[in-house]
């Protein structure tokens, strides 16, 4: 069980977040973010939230126009994923309240901190929404 | 884009700028200009404070996001590691998570601020540190800190022992022999019981990975993690406080366990069972229950518990009550409206087919599979559907199956018609109770989507019907019928052709289907077919010769037209040559044992089973064969295949034409696993380094220096490389390079080298000094092999398409010729990238000083003479060595010809020798060779002799022939 990578993309395919837990050259993660843009974008709402890609498996959520991809092995729990997923996405929206998609792109800083507090090496860290909440707006009480 | 720094600041600079920033390059433009700022504020003579100094760093990594290339501002980003502020500091780290990589010079600075800030008690900072060790995740890293880590995972704070597990967890991974565990091993594991679910959460997944290598160190882990999950699964939805997720208690600590739980057997103790099996019944009543929120997210958590939950029940795979009760449940998710959970629900049910218990009530569900097989909208769903099918086939439902699958084939998307035409031939083979089915299943299968039925498939139902007389004659009755099709499928005129070819007789009895009848049948299509399906239908016509006199006078008419005889493809023209001298000079008796029927092929797995398996990748699929769990089973792909030049080349007419003996048509399997010791191998060891030839263009074999046998590796070297010759370094070849050239010794076609993802083909001829070899780079796998460069030292090569996809095949001719007899072979250096990581490889070409032979036929008389005039001691090469293969005479025969030299018979006074001549070309000269090989039967061992007129080839020659006995 282990996270290879998390995209957030736009629909134009611009990545407004990637997250790497394996090592790829830069080439390679050029071409992983194009891919995946070319896989996730043709789908639509009647499809599943599972796209087999190269030899594993992409876990991906739209919202709005930001889709959230996670990349996993093939054997690994769909659903788990999926709603860490919308954790993720519901701990962003309550820090940034409403977060957009300018958010992460002027914050993306801060979007990193939200990454590590909830995912560590390609593992889910922590899931309470509540728990990240405070760890952090301490953290901005910092700044 | 000066006021960057803060949030809003950022906001102004980026809004300014995309008001501004019209294209692309004028983005380029300001992004220069920024560049140029930030740089000489870090080289001016001021001193920067740590806010500018984190400003600027924040900027350079927003401009590297946006995807520009930074190359400065490490060292201020280091020093920001040192700041008492956490943004700055922050700020530092990220900027080295995201840009440093590991084999930075800096690396020993960011240890000291890593190592300060662990030691520093202060939580936040421990995190941060942790954090960055977690996403470099380097050996050096590793090295400085594996051994504080698992101090700091008992013994810390909360958060801090949450980052620390997953931080000792992704240096395990990258280093596990730095992370001795040892004594740490029973507290680790007692973190299972730790009040802080955010703990747990972390060391489930640490726990998780450590135990895969040590499950007997870890074994206590199973009776905790029992324990907190029915303590979870047993809690009301809202016990857990922080950790409910819509009214789901702690759903992915539990996936976590569940999964942990996989790692093991059932546990053995009744108690710790007792409470493991009453959890799982939980978890399958809960899912019985009205959901407590309409909400996706609920059903969701819920879900992955539930489906968690049963991949556990199948591991097991022991309760046959909870079985069934699983496999129900997924019934129901079959149905549903939600696309994900009927997507999941095809997958579960897959494995579940595997199970003897639940097998059975797999099979109930199948006209709802059937149904998804057809109106699911998402091609993934429709694929899954077909994965059920196939592992849920046996023989009571095989033939419903099948011809479901071939309906849907009509229709089925390109993206996985290959996968369906595969798994229908492999059922239908499978759980064929009369062959006449399945031959008419194939058939089936060529007319639907006869550009998806890869030779594997057709290749098979050759070798069955071969194999089996009693389909003979209806397999030759059906594809007649099928060729009578105006279009037909270029893959049936194949399996028509050969079938026909060696089995037509069996329905000449029909005026319908006579003689003539069928080969103008075939002939009609001869026009539109492919050179390769033209050369294995001239194949059929000499059989035909042989089957039907009475049409030899029509095929040769065939055979002689100018179409054929100056075909501007070679292999027909030569085929159509020398078929029509066989029929011309052979006699009847000749041309039937020459031409007749193939022998069986001997039984072994699927060639399409092992294709399928390439295709899906290890592990993938259902496990319903037993032979897919067969480890064996994985090298059978290189084994003994009909390749299109020996089904259609009854290779014995070489022979009576006075060629060189055909290379026996089996190959033998190639080794594989060799794969696995490539990376490492490469890395050290001293690289052997054969130079260039002398001028590019014309590239041979060719050697400097006088041949030295002490130094063999030194032959090729060239003082001076080659300009274009590349600086590619190579490195050594494999272990079983010498090995691998062995077998071509005395042949020229086979396969040279395989491994689980590329198979390397060599077809190769030799006039004199002139050589053409063909290489054939097979992709085994289902994925593209990027930058695909085969390199041959000192050899003319074509370059070869850079991309491989899975699946192809990809092929590069070389040009040789021999300048000077040569002791070392050209070396094959193949790189790619697959699946980002890269490959190499070296080889040694099979490209042997024996290949530029040219037979010489003697009299006993001159032989001797020639012997006496080479008998100087240097001239003479000699080895005794012990059988390490039957001692056939034939056997012996067919490798001295394929070793090149010619035999000469009545020499030897003594029967049982072999005496051989022949003479090496080369451009700068030629050696002439004279052996002599005696078998000592009773003794099983050899005596070889070579006699030339160059010390060096003798003692080569010598030692290259004498490993072929």
């Amino acid at each position: 069980m282990i996270i290879r990578f998390i995209l957030i993309q736009n629909r134009a395919g611009k990545t407004r977040l990637a997250k790497w837990y394996m090592q790829f050259d830069d080439d390679e993660k050029q071409k992983l973010i194009e891919e995946v843009h070319a896989v996730v974008t043709v789908r639509d709402a009647k499809h599943t939230n599972f796209v087999e890609f190269r030899n594993f498996k992409i876990i991906y959520r739209r919202y709005a126009g930001l889709y959230f991809c996670i990349c996993v092995d093939v054997n690994d729990n769909n659903l788990a994923y999926l709603e860490a997923i919308h954790n993720f996405v519901e701990v962003l929206n309550e820090y940034f309240h409403n977060v957009c998609e300018l958010d992460l792109v002027f914050n993306f800083y801060k979007v990193y901190t939200v990454v590590d507090e909830m995912f560590l090496a390609g593992e889910i860290r922590e899931t309470s929404q509540t728990k990240v909440l405070k760890q952090l707006l301490m953290l901005q009480s910092l700044e | 884009m000066d006021a960057m720094a803060t949030g809003e600041g950022r906001r102004e600079g980026v809004r300014d700028r995309s008001r501004v920033c019209k294209s692309k390059e004028a983005e380029i433009k300001r992004i220069n200009k920024e560049l140029a700022n930030i740089r000489s504020k870090f080289k001016g003579d001021k001193a920067l404070d740590g806010y500018s100094k984190k400003k600027y760093v924040c900027k350079l990594l927003f401009i590297f996001l946006l995807g520009h290339d930074i190359d400065f501002g490490h060292m201020e980003a280091v020093n920001l590691l040192s700041s008492n502020k956490y943004t700055e500091k922050q700020i530092g780290y990220l900027f080295i998570s995201v840009l440093v990589n590991s084999n930075s010079e800096l690396i020993r600075l960011i240890n000291n601020a890593i190592k300060n800030d662990l030691a520093s008690r202060n939580p936040t900072f421990m995190c941060l540190a942790l954090h960055c060790i977690a996403n470099v995740g380097s050996r050096e890293m590793g090295e400085a800190f594996a051994a504080d880590i698992p101090r700091i995972l008992v013994a810390g704070m909360d958060s801090v022992k949450q980052s620390a597990a997953l931080c000792l967890l992704r240096l395990y991974k990258a280093s596990p022999d730095l992370v001795p565990m040892g004594e740490w091993t029973a507290r680790v594991v007692h973190l299972l019981n730790d009040q802080h679910m955010g703990v747990v959460t972390a060391a489930v997944s640490l726990i998780t990975c450590l135990c895969k290598k040590n499950p007997d160190d870890f074994k206590t882990c199973v009776s905790l993690a029992v324990s907190r999950l029915s303590r979870i699964v047993s809690s009301a939805s809202t016990d857990l406080q922080d950790y409910t997720y819509y009214f789901v208690p702690a759903p992915w600590l539990s996936v976590k366990l569940l999964r942990l739980l996989q790692c093991y057997p059932p546990p053995e103790d009744a108690a710790v069972k007792g409470r493991l099996v009453e959890c799982l019944e939980t978890v399958l009543n809960k899912a019985q229950e009205p959901p407590k929120s309409k909400k996706v997210q609920h059903s969701n958590a819920k879900n992955a518990i539930l489906f968690e939950t049963i991949s556990l029940i199948i591991h097991y795979d022991s309760e046959p009550n909870l079985l069934v009760r699983a496999c129900n449940q997924l019934g129901q998710f079959l149905q549903h409206r939600e696309t994900n959970l009927r997507y999941l629900a095809l997958e579960s049910m897959c494995t579940l087919a595997s199970s003897e218990f639940s097998h059975e009530a797999v099979k109930t569900h199948i006209d709802t599979v059937i149904n998804a097989l057809k109106t699911e909208r998402d091609v993934s769903v429709r694929q899954r559907a077909a994965d059920l099918l196939y592992a849920m086939c046996d023989r009571s439902n095989a033939k419903q199956i099948v011809s479901e699958m071939l309906r849907y084939l009509e229709t089925a998307d390109y993206a996985i018609r290959e996968e369906i035409v595969l798994k229908v031939a492999i059922l239908a083979e499978k759980y064929a109770v009369d062959y006449s089915w399945y031959v008419d299943t194939i058939l089936n299968l060529i007319r639907i989507a006869g550009d998806y039925v890869s030779e594997e498939v057709w290749y098979r139902v050759l070798q069955i019907v071969t194999n089996r007389d009693d389909v003979q004659g209806y397999a030759a009755k059906t594809v007649f019928e099928a060729l009578q099709a105006p279009a037909c499928h270029e893959n049936m005129v194949k399996v028509g052709g050969y079938i026909l070819g060696e089995f037509g007789n069996l329905i000449a009895g029909d005026p319908r289907s006579s003689p003539p009848v069928q080969f103008s049948l075939l002939h009609s299509k001869f026009h539109l077919c492919s050179v390769a399906t033209r050369a294995l239908l001239l194949s059929t016509y000499i059989k035909f010769i042989n089957l039907f006199p009475e049409t030899k006078a029509t095929i040769q008419g065939v055979l002689r037209a100018g179409s054929q005889l100056r075909n501007a493809d070679v292999e027909l023209q030569q085929r159509a040559v020398e078929y029509l001298t066989l029929s011309s000079v052979a006699s009847t008796d000749v041309l039937a044992t020459v031409l007749e029927e193939m022998p069986p092929f001997p039984e072994r797995e699927s060639s399409i089973l092992a294709k399928l398996k390439r295709k899906k990748g290890p592990g993938a699929g259902s496990a319903l064969d037993d032979s897919r769990r067969d480890p064996s089973s994985h090298d059978i792909n290189g084994g003994v295949e009909p390749t299109p030049s020996t089904v259609s080349t009854p290779s014995p007419s070489a022979d009576l034409l006075g060629l060189r003996a055909a290379p026996p048509p089996a190959a033998p399997p190639a080794p594989s696993g060799a794969g696995n010791l490539l990376v490492d191998v490469f890395s050290d060891s001293p690289a052997a380094q054969p130079g260039l030839g002398p001028s590019p263009e014309e590239a041979f074999l060719s050697e400097l220096e006088p041949p030295a046998p002490e130094s063999p590796m030194a032959l090729l070297a060239d003082p001076a490389p080659a300009a274009d010759a590349g600086p590619e370094d190579i490195g050594p070849p494999i272990p079983e390079a010498d090995e691998l050239l062995n077998k071509f010794v005395c042949r020229n076609n086979g396969v040279l080298f395989e491994n689980q993802l590329l198979q390397i083909g060599v077809k190769s001829e030799f006039r004199q000094n002139l050589g053409r070899m063909y290489l054939f780079y097979g992709n085994k796998t289902s994925v593209q092999f990027q930058n695909f460069s085969p390199t041959v030292l000192a050899v003319q090569t074509k370059r070869v398409a850079s991309q491989v996809d899975g699946g192809a095949q990809v092929q590069q001719v070389l040009n040789i010729e021999c300048l000077r007899d040569f002791l070392t072979p050209p070396l094959l250096s193949v790189r790619f990238r697959y699946g980002g990581t890269p490959q190499s490889l070296t080889l040694k070409l099979p490209v042997t000083i024996n290949k530029f032979f040219q037979p010489t036929e003697m009299a006993a008389q001159d032989f001797f003479q020639r012997w006496k005039q080479l008998s100087l001691p240097q001239q003479e090469a000699q080895k005794i060595f012990k059988a390490n293969h039957p001692m056939d005479a034939e056997v012996t025969k067919a490798k001295l010809l394929g070793f090149g030299s010619a035999l000469l018979d009545n020499v030897d006074p003594n029967p049982e020798n072999f005496v051989g001549a022949g003479i090496i070309q080369t451009k700068a000269l030629q050696v002439g060779c004279l052996l002599r090989l005696e078998p000592n039967a009773q003794a099983q061992m050899y005596r070889l002799t070579l006699r030339t007129s160059k010390e060096p080839v003798s003692r080569h020659l010598c030692e290259l022939l004498a490993q072929q006995f």
